[in-house]
């Protein structure tokens, strides 16, 4: 084999992470010629850039392993680019009007925001320890970045906690490949998948590795308990960076870590099924129960962004190809309904930092009608109850939980629901049952001129969280094909 | 199964014309329309009635089958359907539906003031959702109707509810979110336990009915159906959420609650819990009948210490839908008929009860017993109203109530003498309650307090109410046209239960040779029918925490 076959440059392979990153250097390039009041510009260059290559990037291509397998494109990385680009869309979108709001305008927000869609769309393709590590950390510093974008000590206070935290969990993550590299002596998926089932006994170094990476992969996802900085981050960060956080950050951590759990350490199942088992389930119950108490919306959310981690979590227990569908449905589910209360979230928020608290949800529902509406539908998606994607989502995860027979995870994962049942539906009651706080001198309305981003951001949303629970076939079909490959 | 498709979708129709009505008015009526968003939401109710009346009309009461059968593919990876059909079970519940919700419209006329639009349309929405589940014939689309239907009615609850009404609306949604939460698990082991079996993964109702599955499996299934079925009838001891619900919802809502949505639960268990779990049924029957019987004297001696009306006829929907879970659960002929009976009965009266009590405060604006004596002398429409209801309530011969309780009670007997016996002491009771309430409401002389001068009942309620006592009298005198309409269908699941029974039976014995654990890869493909029980019995190990796989 020469070195030009092994290298197998397939520049097809990794044709969306190319055009987002001459998108994200045209927008860098073009930031030191556009005045300072006027970046927004900027954030239209990138949100056309973004449209133009979701069609692109959502082409399923046949699987190649690509670049001396570091790089495999296939179905289901296509699927996860197209997860990503569409939270990335709604970010950039959102971010238009919301940075002018918290005066906070600045040109390398955006290409640093497409950075990180760099660095999730490597790690969904990621076939490669190596490759993975580059990804991710090409993402978290980006985020790092974005969630001090917002001034304030809130910003700092997140960021910084973030900061520490990521980079400490990206220490033992890399500390984890170490160990897998010294033992099987590659970083590729496949090759170590060939050496772990080649074992006849468990190998403890194999054994560390995964936990090891476990753990950097609990601490991305926010699992309990690794969650500390998540509502801290969530909170500081600007709105849009938080929607796109919790939804694209996730996305692609799951994207790699299913890979990297059901393929490559598929032997080991029997050993790192009890500690997903055990994180799934504490992840789910801790952050149904902690968010019950929270005040804030945004921290709220946090906690209940920590739940729904837990619940896709099930699916990576479960570790087959329906389960693995279901995952992939639920972040696309999850990327509308998330990012659509988020929307509202941003849409109602004030400059000054206030308008978060849910006790200013109260009576919503007498001043904005549609708003509380779409909110309310984007809630009980979030709590799970039909006809609304978020139902359809934990359904198929559920279902794949009894097909396997986890019956104690798939209850777990039901009381999980019916406990995130009272904080969603608290927020609805306040909009609905409460009255309006009497005489609110400062009541958003600042938010209107620019309303239209909001609107098209809030339709686009709402009807998809509803279409994706009526008919989910298309994209159920769509994400059963992006795994076949997977497990065969 | 002798299954007669629809020549058009008339059943589809009658689901969706409502939601079609409410959403017209959202987008058409303007908030400030009163007479507009009244009248024509009376007018989609009304149009709704006249429609479903085409389903007697076109009824074979001879056919135990599903009538006006529309089946569509859904999700077809998962074999879940789009599957309508009613037969005689279902017929006389979606005529009560359609029917109630002209009732709800009617009283709440005068009594809504605020936001009405929403109010309409939220009860159309109900209506809709309530005829979903009424006639949802696969599982997923049954489960997706019987959430959705909390949703409009948390919110009638916890808008246009009394002073509680935040505590009551969270309370009723999370007591029935839940319960209905593991009734999903359990569909699942019964989807995934079918396929293993069979090979056929399906949510079709029909296909589910055929093949049983093992005794062992259908005691955990049947908890979990249990769990959301029984929510919502309510059975003690997951009761607790009514009386808050009831007491605070406004009138319309009441109503609907006590006539629509309490059946679901009831309708639940006779359309799927039995036939799609006989043994467990059989195994848990004695356990039901215990429960509904604590629940009708427990139900019965709190209503007598109830000073609120509402509360009242709140606690008497525990002690009556106690008969009816225990006429299902003789498992006879007789108990069935009659507790499908006393679902529509509970209906009429108990809709017709909170009904009036409604209109007597929308008058007075105080509930509580005491308040008022004597109305009769200066209500005396209201007051014959009222002693129909109150008659037909405890069952009194000659109106509607009589006859359910009776069947009930027969087949009681012929299942078990004892709960008979005491099931009798409930309906004892029962008169103590409500003659009670209706000699210190009614009778002696008038006294009342409060400055509203006392109307009788205007043509609008007159109409409204006179309706439930035309009802009354006539399932009561000359029951045989209902009887008949539901004699097929309930025979058929009888046979149904007893057919399962035995295939489940036999089941577990084909299984008890082979019951040493056998390796089951659950995710392994579908294996055919053969050799199956082995898998269910070793399944039933598997109960123990995935994580030790």
């Amino acid at each position: 084999m020469t070195i030009a076959q092994g290298l197998n440059i397939n520049l097809e392979a990794v044709l969306p992470v190319i055009l987002t990153a001459m998108l994200a250097l045209l927008v860098m390039a073009l930031d030191f010629f556009v005045k300072k009041d006027n970046k927004a510009v900027l954030g239209y260059l990138s949100l056309i850039g973004l449209i133009i290559i979701l069609p692109i990037a959502a082409v399923t291509v046949s699987p190649t392993a690509a670049f001396g397998a570091m790089v495999i494109a296939d179905g289901y990385s296509a699927f996860f680019n197209a997860v990503f680009l569409i939270a990335a869309i709604f970010a950039v979108v959102l971010s238009l009007d919301y940075m002018k709001k918290i005066d906070s305008e600045r040109g390398e927000y955006y290409y640093i925001m497409l950075f990180a869609v760099i660095g999730m769309m490597v790690m969904a393709s990621a076939n490669d320890l190596i490759n993975l590590y580059v990804g991710l950390e090409l993402m978290s510093m980006s985020f790092y970045v974005l969630v001090a974008m917002r001034r304030g000590s809130r910003g700092a206070e997140g960021a910084l906690k973030y900061f520490i935290l990521g980079a400490f969990s990206s220490g033992i993550l890399l500390y984890g490949i170490t160990y897998a590299y010294g033992f099987t002596g590659t970083t590729n998926l496949a090759e170590i998948a060939r050496m772990g089932a080649n074992l006849s006994s468990p190998n403890h170094y194999l054994l560390i590795a995964i936990i090891m990476l476990g753990a950097g992969f609990a601490f991305k996802i926010a699992a309990f308990p690794f969650h500390l900085w998540s509502p801290d981050a969530y909170e500081g960060a600007p709105t849009p960076v938080t929607a796109l956080l919790s939804v694209g950050s996730k996305a692609a951590a799951f994207a790699f870590f299913l890979r990297f759990f059901a393929v490559s350490f598929e032997a080991f199942h029997p050993y790192w099924v009890t500690f997903l088992w055990a994180l799934s389930a504490a992840t789910m119950l801790f952050g149904a129960m902690v968010a019950i108490q929270q005040r804030n919306i945004v921290r709220m959310l946090a906690y209940s962004s920590i739940a729904h981690a837990g619940i896709i979590l099930i699916g990576v227990v479960v570790k087959s190809g329906n389960a693995a569908a279901g995952i992939m449905y639920y972040l696309l589910v999850y990327a509308f309904m998330n990012t659509g209360a988020f929307a509202v979230v941003a849409l109602l928020a004030r400059g000054n930092g206030t308008g978060e608290a849910i006790a200013d949800y109260r009576g919503l529902a007498a001043r904005r009608p549609v708003l509380a509406f779409v909110m309310a539908l984007f809630l009980l998606s979030l709590a799970g109850i039909p006809p609304t994607g978020g139902f359809t989502a934990k359904f198929f995860l559920l279902a794949s939980a009894i097909e396997a027979r986890y019956y104690w995870l798939a209850a777990i994962g039901v009381i999980s629901t019916a406990i995130s049942l009272f904080f969603y539906v608290k927020v609805i009651f306040y909009m609905y049952m409460k009255e309006p706080p009497e005489a609110d001198p400062s009541a958003p309305v600042a938010a209107e001129p620019s309303a239209l981003s909001y609107n098209i951001i809030l339709l686009i949303t709402a009807l998809s969280t509803v279409a994706l629970g009526i008919y989910p076939t298309p994209f159920m079909d769509m994400a059963i094909k992006a795994v076949k490959p997977l497990f065969m | 199964m002798h299954e007669i498709a629809a020549s058009f979708p008339i059943l589809s129709i009658l689901v969706f014309f409502p939601a079609a009505g409410a959403l017209l008015i959202i987008f058409f009526a303007k908030k400030e329309q009163f007479d507009l968003i009244r009248w024509s939401a009376l007018g989609f109710a009304l149009a709704e009635f006249a429609l479903s009346l085409y389903l007697p009309f076109t009824f074979d009461s001879s056919n135990p089958g599903m009538q006006w059968v529309e089946r569509g593919a859904w999700i077809e990876r998962f074999g879940m359907n789009y599957i309508l059909g009613v037969d005689g079970i279902s017929l006389l519940l979606v005529l009560l539906t359609t029917l109630v919700t002209i009732i709800c419209v009617l009283a709440s006329w005068r009594d809504v003031k605020d936001k009405l639009k929403w109010f309409m349309a939220l009860l159309l929405f109900t209506e809709t959702c309530s005829l979903g589940v009424f006639m949802a014939m696969d599982l997923f689309l049954f489960y997706i109707f019987w959430e959705a239907v909390l949703i409009p009615m948390v919110f009638i609850i916890g808008i246009w509810g009394g002073a509680r009404k935040l505590y009551s609306a969270v309370k009723f949604f999370v007591f029935t979110f839940v319960g209905s939460l593991f009734m999903l698990l359990g569909v699942l082991v019964l989807y995934f336990y079918h396929g293993h079996a069979t090979g056929v993964y399906t949510f079709d109702v029909a296909v589910l009915f055929q093949n049983p599955v093992a005794p062992a499996v259908q005691f955990w299934i049947f908890m979990a159906f249990f769990l959301g079925f029984a929510v919502k009838v309510p059975m003690f001891p997951v009761h607790t959420w009514l009386p808050d619900a009831h007491t605070e919802a406004p009138t319309a809502g009441s109503i609907i609650l006590a006539a629509v949505l309490l059946k679901l639960g009831s309708y639940g268990f006779l359309r799927f819990s039995l036939p799609l779990l006989p043994n467990a049924s059989v195994q848990f029957a004695p356990l039901m009948m215990g429960i509904s019987i604590f629940a009708i004297i427990y139900g019965a001696l709190v209503t007598i210490a109830q000073k609120d009306m509402k509360k009242v006829v709140a606690y008497s929907s525990v002690s009556h839908m106690g008969f009816v879970m225990l006429g299902m659960f003789a498992l006879n002929i007789e108990g069935i008929r009659g507790g499908l009976m006393q679902m529509i009965n509970h209906g009429i009266s108990t809709g017709a009860l909170f009904l009036l009590v409604g209109m007597i405060y929308e008058r007075t604006h105080t509930r509580t017993i005491g308040d008022y004596t004597g109305l009769f002398k200066v209500m005396p429409v209201f007051g014959v109203f009222f002693l129909i209801t109150v008659l037909s309530s405890m069952g009194l011969p000659s109106t509607n109530g009589f006859i359910g309780e009776l069947f009930i009670l027969i087949g009681a007997f012929k299942a078990y003498p004892l709960y008979a016996v005491i099931a009798v002491v409930g309906v004892l009771l029962g008169a103590v309650y409500l003659l009670w309430l209706f000699q210190r409401v009614f009778l002696g002389d008038f006294v009342y307090r409060g400055k509203e001068e006392l109307k009788d009942l205007k043509a609008r309620e007159i109409i409204s109410g006179g309706t439930l006592m035309v009802l009354i009298f006539w399932i009561g005198l000359c029951p045989k046209p209902f009887i008949r309409s539901m004699e097929a269908s309930v025979n058929q699941v009888v046979r149904l239960v007893d057919t399962n029974y035995k295939k489940g039976l036999a089941l577990a014995q084909a299984s008890t040779p082979a019951a040493s654990p056998s390796p089951t890869d659950a995710s392994a493909a579908v294996v055919p029918a053969p050799g199956q029980p082995a898998r269910d019995a070793a399944a039933q190990q598997a109960q123990a925490p995935a994580a030790a796989k």
